[in-house]
């Protein structure tokens, strides 16, 4: 399987390219290396790059400084159809014109495949979407999730090594969303191609890449797999954008091997792993937070912080609290169903472990980009 | 008859009455419809069938008398190339409008629209003085050290008046079929390897020729049934169908024959009509909505 | 995607060539319209204003386009409430019947101007329309409505008939809904198909030039007995006139719209 990996997709590599219209900088100095096969996710808010990125290995924009490699060879000033790439786009751009089976035959038709192995070749591509049956209905005919589907068979057919998606999900509701996910994570698996995945939809990026890239104001903030990003992340920016978070904020004081904080009177403390910063905040995953009724369980190596349930929101499997703290922040809490509940107004305290909590470099631009 | 019966019977009254008042609202525009328009043209089917008594005399008058044979085919070729001169100027113009920015699509919308308002007389009457023999054509012509060349009065003059003045006719449906083509659809075509050249041909063509065939058939039937232009700007030798058809009934009294040449000039119109109606219809639903 | 370089420049210069094509022949008619001698032959002579005054103080001239504006303003009116009647009408109707009539109501525009008007010629001799005031409009009112049936139709198209709903759910009556919803929404198209056909009997002259009468001429058809009688300036006067108001009308409405939509978004 690794072998045909290696044969079949393309490495594709990024290095310090930057993107300026005028004097707004749409990519800020991007390098990204991306291995062959391998299922890359470009994640980010709107506006943070990422599409450019993307519009850049496409060949729709040129860049304005850096490099790009495509297969080992470089690509810049190569136009966009002379580089072999497949595109599935969020707006599908299905032509209106073609049936499903003419939109598949296109690219084989431009490259001048044979009338029988063009046949076939698309019958394949729509047998691996399933819309097989469709071949002869227009595009218009067809639901979102079908058209999407015929046009990630018309950006397959020509065995691309490189397949890029602009958000091919974004137009679709929940359900159909999941369940296509796990069908572009099959085609992956089969295809053995190199995807490069833009979406702005953590939950989706977690659920499909191998490694994910996230992007903010034209630069990448860190590279890794969903695990990298959730458990360790590198920027304030990239613990809020990946899962829940509580951040807290105060003044710091650090000896020689721990950091405490200030949040409005109460003191917590964590031991020193991390660089040292200006001004430190702290990072807790809703996981790792325990909630209790003020006053019970005491012990000395927990941190505590009193606050109020301001929201309590079902969710089947458990519970999602919202915790109004003290110096105004919100705190989030997760518990099972086996754990104690509470109702909205209950004073409590949060309480985890000092070795639990990420200290980062505080980013004003991490709250705001988020909203 | 119990109360319940009498309520339904009242709703289906008044349900009846609601289905005709629509009809009430078009009455008054289609009355006049029959009056001006209706009326007239049966009187014209009439009159060639029974004026100066009834029978076939007038078709056969018609289409036994070889210079209108000319006049009719002189008046199908010119309407094609005034059709052809249209569309191969209006094609990149509308193509220009539907991609400028705010301030040049404006700038180019207004070059279409003035025209298209200025009374035809009026450019007619520029025309005839710019084509005359001693008109600013010929003046540059000579200035270049050419030879004057005549423009006035013949078919070569006519045809750059008409289609001047319908231009407007071809750009205005094209521009807004343009309009609506996703742009996308060019650069994913880019993507799946196609050159620009054959992004256009294969994608963006098709989907632009409804635009063509409204705008070609509208400039077509006009160019058919125009007789100011050709009137003012021709001579003997560019007389066009219109123009046999006054004189018939203005300075002939011939209203049988005259009429005759209107029903042909009629069908002829409707038949392109009811030809090209599915061409014009053929727009595509795009996909993304 | 950008445009390769070449494909603009070539782009750009046929635009230009085709909106020089289109505006710049009928400029001509300015210089002539200041010619000092009494020839439409190019290029014009000295400079004088006499056409100018000509067009003002000779009768000819000046009831002529009297007539125009008279025939003009009562035509917009009248095709604009029949053709919104209509307009509405059609619009609550069942769709083929719709479409059937519409194709009846837009035959005007596609019948040959000349084959119209030797029919209502006929008609109007024995009706003895000719030379009449109610000729002029009942003839120029059939070719005005389907521009205004067009601009119409296309507002109602899309007006959303939700919002009648949310206005009589919120207490208004139909009139009440109709004329502080319905009305205001579609005004704009209802305002083009005015304008349209004012402009259309305006410039009006086939039909005209069959019904008109010594005593009763419209300014087209003067113009044209002018031109083919004679080589009189005072024509270019006209078109000069008529040019400068058009550009206005219509510069300064598209400017007005563009305005409008943006303050709107």
């Amino acid at each position: 399987m690794n072998g045909l990996r290696e044969q079949r997709g393309a490495a594709i590599e990024l290095s310090r390219v930057s993107k300026a219209y005028g004097s707004f900088k749409a990519l800020d100095d991007i390098s990204l290396q991306i291995q062959p096969g391998e299922f890359m996710t470009l994640l980010g808010p709107s506006g943070s790059g990422k599409t450019t990125t993307l519009n850049v290995v496409a060949g729709f924009t040129e860049v304005s400084s850096g490099t790009l490699q495509i297969g080992g060879s470089n690509v810049v000033g190569v136009p966009a159809h002379k580089r072999n790439i497949g595109v599935v786009f969020q707006h599908y751009a299905l032509f209106p014109h073609m049936t499903v089976g003419r939109n598949v035959a296109y690219p084989l038709r431009l490259r001048g495949v044979g009338k029988a192995e063009l046949e076939t070749r698309v019958r394949r591509a729509l047998d691996m979407v399933k819309m097989a049956d469709f071949a002869y209905r227009y595009p218009s005919e067809l639901s979102g999730g079908q058209q999407q589907r015929v046009a990630l068979a018309r950006s397959i057919v020509f065995d691309p090594p490189l397949l890029l998606m602009d958000e091919p999900l974004g137009a679709l509701d929940k359900k159909l969303r999941e369940w296509l996910q796990l069908e572009i994570k099959r085609i992956h698996r089969e295809l053995g191609t190199t995807f490069v995945y833009v979406t702005h939809d953590q939950e989706e990026a977690l659920v499909l890449s191998d490694r994910i890239a996230v992007f903010n104001r034209g630069r990448i903030e860190q590279i890794g797999t969903g695990h990298d990003l959730y458990d360790a992340p590198e920027t304030l920016f990239v613990g809020r954008f990946i899962g829940d978070s509580t951040v807290l904020r105060g003044a710091a004081r650090s000896d020689g091997s721990s950091t405490a904080l200030d949040v409005a009177g109460e003191t917590v403390t964590v031991p020193r792993r991390h660089r040292d910063t200006d001004r430190p905040v702290m990072l807790l995953r809703p996981e790792k937070l325990v909630m209790r009724k003020p006053g019970v369980d005491r012990s000395d190596n927990e941190n505590r912080l009193s606050g109020t349930v301001s929201e309590a929101i079902y969710l089947g499997s458990g519970s999602k609290y919202e915790v109004l703290l003290r110096d105004g922040s919100t705190g989030i809490v997760r518990s099972s169903l086996t754990d104690q509940s509470f109702a909205i107004g209950d004073a409590v305290e949060l309480c985890f472990r000092g070795a639990d909590a990420k200290l980062l470099a505080d980013d004003s631009t991490a709250d705001t980009t988020l909203t | 008859m119990s109360a319940g019966a009498a309520r339904a019977e009242e709703d289906t009254g008044s349900a009846s009455r609601r289905s005709l008042r629509p009809l009430a609202l078009a009455l008054p525009a289609l009355v006049l419809l029959v009056a001006v328009i209706g009326i007239p043209l049966a009187t014209i089917v009439l009159r060639s069938f029974n004026d100066p008594e009834w029978g076939f005399q007038n078709y056969v008058w018609f289409f036994g008398t070889p210079v209108n044979l000319v006049v009719l085919q002189r008046t199908f070729t010119m309407a094609a190339w005034v059709t052809v001169v249209c569309v191969i100027c209006a094609y990149p113009y509308a193509y220009a409008m539907s991609v400028a920015g705010p301030k040049i699509r404006l700038l180019l919308t207004l070059c279409v629209l003035i025209p298209f308002w200025v009374s035809g007389v009026v450019r007619t009457l520029a025309w005839m003085i710019l084509l005359q023999d001693s008109g600013i054509i010929n003046m540059v012509l000579r200035a270049g050290g050419f030879e004057g060349i005549r423009l006035i009065r013949t078919q070569t003059g006519v045809i750059i008046g008409m289609a001047q003045i319908l231009l407007p006719f071809m750009i205005l449906p094209l521009y807004s079929v343009m309009k609506g083509i996703d742009l996308r659809l060019v650069q994913a075509a880019r993507s799946l390897g196609a050159a620009p050249p054959r992004a256009f041909f294969s994608v963006y063509l098709p989907l632009s020729l409804p635009g063509v065939y409204a705008g070609a058939i509208i400039v077509f039937i006009l160019a058919l049934g125009f007789y100011i232009t050709p009137a003012l700007l021709g001579g003997p030798r560019s007389t066009m169908l219109s123009t046999l058809v006054q004189n018939q009934v203005l300075s002939l009294l011939q209203w049988g024959r005259g009429g005759a040449m209107g029903v042909v000039l009629l069908v002829a119109t409707f038949l392109l009509l009811a030809l090209a109606g599915p061409l014009m219809r053929q727009r595509y639903k795009l996909a993304a909505r | 995607m950008a445009m390769h370089p070449f494909t603009r420049v070539l782009l750009g210069l046929s635009c230009l060539l085709v909106a020089v094509w289109l505006i710049a022949p009928t400029l001509v008619v300015v210089p002539m319209s200041f010619n000092q001698n009494k020839s439409l032959a190019f290029p014009p002579q000295g400079f004088s204003w006499q056409w100018y005054s000509n067009f003002t103080t000779n009768p000819e001239w000046s009831t002529s386009f009297l007539n125009s504006l008279k025939v003009a303003t009562i035509v917009a009116i009248l095709a604009t409430v029949l053709g919104t009647l209509a307009a509405f009408g059609l619009d609550r109707m069942r769709a083929r019947t719709a479409g059937l009539l519409r194709m009846l109501l837009l035959t005007p525009m596609v019948v040959p101007g000349v084959v119209l008007a030797i029919g209502i010629y006929a008609v109007y001799l024995d009706a003895q329309l000719v030379g009449t005031m109610t000729g002029f409009v009942l003839a120029h009112t059939i070719l005005a409505l389907p521009f205004v049936l067009i601009a119409v139709q296309a507002s109602l198209e899309v007006f959303d008939k939700r919002l009648e709903t949310a206005a009589a759910s919120l207490g208004a009556g139909r009139l009440a809904t109709f004329r502080t919803v319905t009305l205001p929404l579609i005004a704009p198209g209802i305002l083009s198909g005015l304008l349209f056909a004012f402009v259309t009997s305006f410039d009006e002259i086939i039909v005209s030039l069959f019904i008109t009468s010594p005593y009763l001429k419209t300014l087209p058809v003067q113009i044209f007995t002018s031109i083919t009688r004679d080589a009189d300036p005072t024509v270019a006067a006209v078109g000069t006139i008529l040019l400068c108001v058009t550009t206005i009308l219509i510069g300064g409405g598209l400017l007005l719209l563009g305005r409008e939509r943006r303050s709107g978004v």
